[in-house]
């Protein structure tokens, strides 16, 4: 992992104390709401129904055991219900008795969440948060958000290049950017370095890709203006290949071209994708041609050097481990005979939660924290202490936020899989779910955020708990099934093989169903927006919709066949029909 | 940070003190590298919303792109809490809204001892000064 360095370490405490002040003046009243808000958004702080959401960045999504523990105590000493005001009425949604407090969330953009913290204490948070390198800077606005990557960065079998020595090379040039602090709106930016993109990053105002040219030099393919929202657009490649040191420069033409021509007339049309897509080609012009600039008449200052690339490089050498392997089969093979029980639950977990590792010796394990009753992505501050110690005794200190909502250990010794496996499934961690239907993404919903027009939460439980059987789970197979509360699409619902969307109608919820988006993996195909199956359905109908689409997945596959290619070779039709057919209330209100 | 030190000015005493020929507002959408410059000792850049942040870049284009050695004279919805952005986008004058305290914003560009990347003044970032 990447350490901080004194000026890293200084950089983030004289945040804090900025933003202590800040928030001083606004609550002695010298500090007007309109001028605090995009002061306390950059560091995270953003208000919702009954309290701020505090949005902690974890960069590129890699966390240490003692940022762990420092989030566990966030959670358990300062996200706390009763400290807000729980009176407001939540008439329609769940009682607020229900909603889960005292917990972090992980959010897809590998970041962690609270929902309950309110201002009054927000500075203390962000000194706590600085005594482990810890801050907010960044994550909300209208700024250059946190850089992420693949969750399997430097480890991932499939890798062209490491990507996090560019994401945290990133990282420093976007922090505090004096030109780019107000943007027309939030700019995300991500990277993968591997040949399967699992950082979802045509999706992203900027998406980057690693690759080698023909003569062996490393470089970047840049895609720009893709993202999700109410005009869901996959971004456009307008470099095929920039030489490595040069993504700093070449960002910087990127920025200030959407900086200046972005509009900043309507926010729906604010993100860099409608600038894209209104301009085209000259958008690509304008941007090559501030980048001969940059190069040229400012003499490209920021051109990563090769010094600065190793610099950083050396932080992110692996760390020493081995085993015997004859040992860890012999191992995990006593487990397999050891019960039948534990035979299957072992072997599932092999599966689905155990990646293979470039060290041969080593594998990545990810803790899903999905599981019936408790939101998806939610870790109460007690599973964060224990996935601190597991991250210490399994994975040399580190872990990673995925993108998928769970918590990946990068570094985990074979011999050491089977006693991996039994702690997890003791934290209720071991749920061999990663990648199936229940390893949902969701966003928080109507529950805590005012932009919402529907909850995700009571939807994401009801299908926890309607799928629990494992044995059916994976008959299932590999299904993206995305949930978000409102059009501005937290739940990726865009890209789910499964989108639900929530919508408002007579005050009351309802949610759209779309099929056959992808995040652009290799299982989903091309990155693309899914379609909607028809009207929206009532919220009470929809586990039946989604029981009725897989079924007709199980009727309609041939073989192996995974659910997006059956949807691909038989249409959306049979879909629509089974769906349709599921209707009560929707069906009583058309007729 | 002692260079270029940006001026404050509060915005119910400031007064200009240059002839009106010398001076030039550059509107927000216009592209400062399309003015004429010729006889000019200060561009005022307007801030409409201290949220708009368009002037950072047309301030950074005339500092750090056309060389420009005049004044550059932040104008509008100027607060103290962005003035650490216009001293390094390549502004030298700030006119602080008038509720502003403007000793307060001298403090503030003091707050950080240096950046990450370089900018219209110290055009060098970081790693590559410390190299």
């Amino acid at each position: 992992m990447y350490q901080y360095s004194d000026f890293d370490r200084q950089f983030v405490h004289l945040r804090a104390a900025q933003y202590r002040d800040q928030l001083t003046r606004w609550q002695a009243g010298t500090l007007g709401d309109d001028e605090f808000k995009p002061l306390r958004l950059q560091n995270g702080w953003y208000v919702q129904r009954f309290a701020p959401m505090l949005r902690v960045a974890v960069p590129y999504g890699e966390i240490s055991s003692p940022q762990l523990r420092v989030l566990a105590t966030i959670a358990r000493d300062f996200d706390h219900k009763e400290e807000n005001d729980v009176s407001k009425s939540n008439a329609g949604l769940s009682e607020v008795p229900t909603l889960p407090d005292r917990c972090g969330h992980f959010t897809t953009r590998q970041n962690v969440q609270y929902n309950w913290i309110p201002l009054s204490r927000s500075a203390d948070v962000m000194d706590l948060l600085a005594s482990v390198g810890l801050h907010g800077i960044q994550t909300s606005g209208n700024c250059i958000r946190n850089i992420t990557t693949d969750a399997l960065a430097g480890i991932a079998v499939d890798e062209v290049a490491d990507p996090r020595p560019f994401a945290e090379i990133l990282r420093q040039w976007s922090t505090l950017h004096p030109e780019f602090a107000f943007l027309p709106r939030k700019f995300k930016v991500a990277i993968t370095g591997a040949r399967e993109d699992r950082a979802a990053t045509p999706w992203h105002d900027v998406g980057l890709r690693l690759l080698r040219d023909v003569d062996g030099e490393l470089g970047f393919q840049v895609r720009v203006g893709g993202g999700m929202g109410r005009t869901p657009i996959i971004g456009s490649v307008i470099r095929e290949f920039l030489p490595w040191n040069q993504i700093l420069n070449y960002l910087e033409a990127v920025v200030r071209a959407y900086n200046r021509f972005g509009r900043r007339d309507n926010i729906y049309k604010a993100r860099i994708k409608i600038l894209v897509k209104a301009e085209g080609q000259a958008f690509t012009d304008q941007v090559e041609a501030e980048y001969r600039d940059i190069l040229e008449k400012d003499g490209a200052p920021h051109t990563i050097s090769q010094a600065e690339l190793d610099r950083v490089s050396a932080f992110f050498v692996p760390p020493q481990l081995n085993c015997d392997r004859k040992s860890a089969d012999a191992k995990i093979a006593h487990i397999l005979k050891a019960a039948a029980e534990d035979d299957l639950e072992f072997s599932r977990w092999l599966q689905q939660n155990v990646k293979p590792h470039q060290n041969p010796d080593l594998r990545a394990v990810t803790l899903s924290f999905k599981r019936f009753g408790q939101a998806p992505g939610d870790a109460t501050a007690e599973q964060l202490e224990r996935a601190a110690e597991l991250a210490e005794r399994f994975s040399a200190g580190e872990a990673r936020v995925t993108h998928e909502q769970n918590l990946l250990l990068p570094w985990v010794r074979c011999d050491q899989l089977p006693e991996l496996w039994r702690e997890a499934r003791r934290l209720g961690l071991a749920k061999p779910n990663i990648g199936l239907l229940t390893d949902m993404i969701a966003c928080p919903g109507g529950d805590f955020c005012d932009l919402a027009n529907a909850r995700s939460l009571p939807l994401a439980q009801a299908i926890l708990g309607r799928y629990k059987d494992l044995d059916e789970l994976h008959d299932l197979g590999e299904i993206d099934l995305h949930i978000s509360g409102c059009i501005n699409s937290c739940g990726h619902h865009h890209s789910g093989h499964i989108g639900i969307l929530g919508v408002d109608k007579d005050g009351q919820e309802w949610y759209q169903v779309t099929l056959g988006g992808s995040d652009g993996t290799r299982l989903s195909g091309d990155a693309t927006p899914g379609k909607v199956i028809g009207p929206s359905f009532a919220a009470s109908e929809v586990p039946d919709v989604i029981e009725a689409l897989l079924d007709t997945y199980r009727a309609q596959r041939t073989g192996n066949e995974t659910f997006v290619n059956t949807l691909h070779r038989t249409g959306a039709d049979p879909f629509k029909t089974a769906a349709n057919a599921v209707r009560t209330s929707t069906a009583r209100a058309a007729a | 940070m002692s260079q270029n030190n940006l001026q404050l000015f509060s915005a119910d005493t400031f007064a200009a003190t240059e002839a009106e020929a010398q001076r030039l507002a550059i509107a927000n959408d216009a592209d400062p590298r399309e003015a004429d410059l010729s006889g000019i000792s200060v561009v005022e850049l307007h801030f409409p919303k201290f949220s708009d942040g368009r002037a950072f870049s047309q301030a950074f284009l005339l500092r750090r792109r056309l060389g420009f050695t005049g004044q550059i004279r932040a104008t509008g919805d100027v607060l103290i809490d962005q003035l650490v952005q216009m001293q390094r986008s390549g502004f030298s004058q700030a006119v602080l809204r008038a509720d502003q305290n403007l000793a307060h914003g001298e403090a503030l560009l003091k707050h950080y001892p240096a950046f990450y990347q370089g900018d219209a003044v110290h055009t060098a970032p970081h790693f590559a000064a410390a190299a």
